[in-house]
């Protein structure tokens, strides 16, 4: 017998049938009647943050770090507003994430009336979707649409804005067991005429490169990825996005590319004769000047789940829509079943040149300083975690020591505003992959600029006893805005540099936690060793390193992959 | 160059400001923009007018295919297709000028609509181009105001949009 529930009740159970298990937010007059129902029930666990920006990045690192949607619950008003940098961070990462936000009454809507925003229209710009429920029968199956929405195709976060008189008002609830939308259908399968030329263009390659994004870690591809890059014995490189899709591990792994790629890989990049993009988007940050990219010539194959990532920085060859995982498993069947093999010769000449660029030693640093190096830090803690933490980063020269220093063998390992760049990420991130995964090893790496966005999370991790360890590169400066300055701007260090830091260790402390401070390089491997002994407990680590280190190799921005500065 | 797109969107409220927000957000022109439901009051149907080179237009026509509520679209200039305007322009007419608006208007083969002791509002449909045509004839002194609709279009025979 059906029975009549009201809005809030329908959103609950909503979220109970679709195996939400928890729910990262925060209460407000807009929402009172959702939160009053989370607290008749204990299906889903809701996690309360201490600033909705945050409930956006756990719900994402939760996403990240399972393959499952994320979902945040805002009120109107300063929640929504809080929540849109989260909901940005997303969207640029392609991050399923399902927001619920309350809003005023329908009969407000308009009015300026109190926590009234325009949320729909804020929020329209870095959302893949959003709804407004105006009508409390269509409150059941605009959810479904929302998380169905979120997670098909290029995934990324869908809204749901519910004024606060339809949580109120009641409908007979029937859960949609089905949804289908003829404006939304998703392609999956690739063109088969189109994989086919790629097959034949990959086996005549002679200087063949493979370059694969956070598509293939979104697609859960780096199986097949793997077994493509191994198969055909060619060299594989990943952007700051797609790190776990390909051993790091592996010697066919060139390393990351891009701005701080290493030589190797960006080398192979601009000289390749065929180039492989899977799930990646030729980002500026990825390729650099894109009329210094066409400036060699090669062909490319790109695979992507989103036309219109296809042929918008450079224009490709061979254009593949569909499922990157589906595509490269075709891939493989082709260039098995094929009588044509790789030219082995050509294939040994291009491993010989690209070895000699790896002799350069692109990410070598002085380890006999007598002041913490930060990369030191980020090699000894792949070392004690036997590298295989999970690993957030906030955003600066840390992300990119962490993404240069700490090896990812796995996929979803690596969590990290690649798109937005959000400095606070790290830590609410964090929190979100460690309920994701209860008996994981998770690690922030930060510095003392990015934590402080987002540090009142301390107290969100004492109260779920979130065992995180975050290490902090403290170098007393911000530090990618000071090495900017330096290299671009006559060493003027422009209000990069905060003279009134807290005692991390006190601060630590005074949230419940363990606090540490490390300032001799001889001291890092045992205080990671210690810390991480330490498994019931958050350990806050600050280290104090070396002032004026750059990340190196470095391609200017507007400059061409093959014009690094190298260390 | 110049495009007229064509699209099938979800009649919904909000869709609209989904498309004029993708052109500003990504920097494209709108040359003009309109937008009416269909003979299927669940969908409405919009022509836009955009200036961009063909990587461009690619562009556009993606990202306006991402959109959720897009439902279909088509870029009418790929072949062939019929264009039509609409303008009213109200001119002043007096003494001798009378008579030659009215000629003009003959010839664009425009309609008076309303006339006054001063002045005649004369209706005329066409391509854009034809429309820019007859401002050009008239003395922009003689022009006391003009409404356009921006242009609309279909594809010629076969060439169907529909879901």
């Amino acid at each position: 017998m059906s029975v009549e529930l009201t809005g809030a009740e329908i959103t609950v159970r909503y979220l109970q049938e679709e195996g939400v298990k928890y729910i990262f937010g925060y209460p407000g007059g807009a929402v009172l009647f959702i939160y009053d129902e989370l607290f008749k029930q204990d299906k889903v666990k809701h996690i309360l943050v201490r600033h909705e920006q945050a409930a956006l990045h756990a719900a994402d690192g939760y996403a990240r770090s399972s393959n499952n949607v994320g979902v945040a619950l805002v009120t109107s008003g300063p929640g929504v507003t809080n929540a849109v940098t989260g909901i940005a961070t997303a969207y640029m990462d392609s991050i399923p994430l399902v927001i619920i936000s309350g809003q005023v009454p329908t009969a407000a809507i308009g009015q300026d009336a109190f926590q009234e925003v325009d949320t729909v229209g804020i929020t329209r710009p870095c959302v893949k979707h959003n709804f407004l429920v105006k009508n409390i029968t269509e409150l059941a199956s605009t959810i479904k649409k929302a998380f169905y929405i979120a997670s098909t195709g290029r995934p990324g976060p869908v809204l749901v804005d519910i004024p606060k008189d339809v949580t109120q008002q009641k409908t007979i609830f029937d859960y949609p067991s089905s949804v289908s939308l003829r404006s939304y259908n998703p392609v999956s399968n690739g063109n088969s005429q189109q994989i086919k030329k790629a097959a034949q263009l990959i086996l005549s390659a002679k200087r063949p490169m493979i370059y694969s994004g956070g598509g293939v870690i979104l697609d859960d591809a780096s199986e097949a990825l793997t077994e493509l890059v191994r198969s055909l014995n060619f060299p594989c490189t990943n952007t700051l996005m797609g790190l776990g899709g390909y051993p790091a591990t592996d010697k066919l792994f060139v390393g990351m590319l891009g701005m701080h790629g290493t030589y190797e890989a960006n080398m192979a990049m601009q000289y390749c004769d065929v180039l492989i993009a899977v799930g990646a988007r030729f980002d500026d940050r990825v390729i650099g000047n894109p009329k210094h990219f066409y400036s060699e010539e090669r062909k490319i194959i790109h695979i992507d789940i989103d036309p219109s990532s296809i042929s918008k920085r450079v224009k490709v060859d061979v254009p593949i829509v569909g499922s990157v995982s589906e595509v490269l498993n075709e891939l493989i069947k082709l260039i098995k079943a094929s009588k044509e093999k790789t030219d082995a010769h050509a294939l040994t000449e291009w491993w010989k040149q690209i070895d000699l660029w790896r002799e350069r030693d692109c990410l070598r640093y002085d380890r006999t300083s007598t002041v913490i190096k930060p990369q030191m830090v980020v090699e000894k803690l792949y070392a004690v975690t036997k590298g295989d933490a999970f690993i957030t980063s906030d955003v600066g020269q840390h992300q990119m020591w962490a993404a240069q220093f700490y090896r990812f063998d796995k996929p979803r390992r690596w969590i990290n505003s690649g798109g937005l760049g959000t400095m606070g990420f790290g830590l609410p991130s964090a929190m979100g992959v460690q309920l994701a995964n209860p008996n994981g090893v998770v690690a922030c790496i930060t510095g003392e600029a990015s934590i402080q966005m987002c540090i009142q999370e301390l107290s969100t991790c004492k109260q779920y006893h979130l065992p995180l360890k975050i290490i902090n590169l403290n170098n007393r400066y911000m530090g990618m805005v000071r090495q900017w300055q330096e290299f671009f701007h006559g060493n003027r260090y422009s209000e990069s540099y905060m003279n009134a830091l807290p005692d991390f260790v006190k601060l630590a402390e005074s949230y419940g936690h363990v606090g540490m401070k490390i300032e001799k390089p001889e001291d890092i491997e045992g205080a990671l060793e210690e810390a991480f002994k330490l498994k019931e407990r958050l350990v806050f680590m600050d280290f104090i390193t070396d002032q004026t280190e750059n990340v190196f190799p470095m391609v200017p921005g507007g400059k061409g992959l093959s014009e690094m500065i190298l260390v | 160059m110049r495009h007229i797109i064509s699209l099938l969107m979800e009649n919904e409220a909000g869709a609209l400001s989904r498309v004029a927000g993708l052109f500003s957000a990504r920097g494209y022109n709108i040359e003009s923009l309109n937008v009416a439901p269909t003979e299927d009051p669940t969908l409405s149907r919009m022509t836009l007018v955009t200036i961009g080179s063909d990587e461009v237009i690619e562009q556009i026509t993606k990202q306006l295919n991402k959109l959720i509520e897009v439902v279909k679209i088509v870029d009418l200039s790929e072949g062939d297709h019929i264009e039509r305007e609409l303008m009213l322009v109200k001119i002043k007419a007096i003494g001798d000028d009378r008579e030659e608006m009215k000629r003009l208007a003959d010839i664009f083969r425009g309609n008076i609509i309303d006339v006054t002791d001063k002045s005649y509002t004369i209706e005329l449909t066409g391509t854009s181009s034809k429309l820019d045509a007859f401002l050009e004839t008239i003395e922009r002194n003689m022009i006391l105001e003009t409404i356009r609709t921006g242009a609309s279009g279909l594809g010629r025979g076969e060439r169907i949009l529909k879901v």
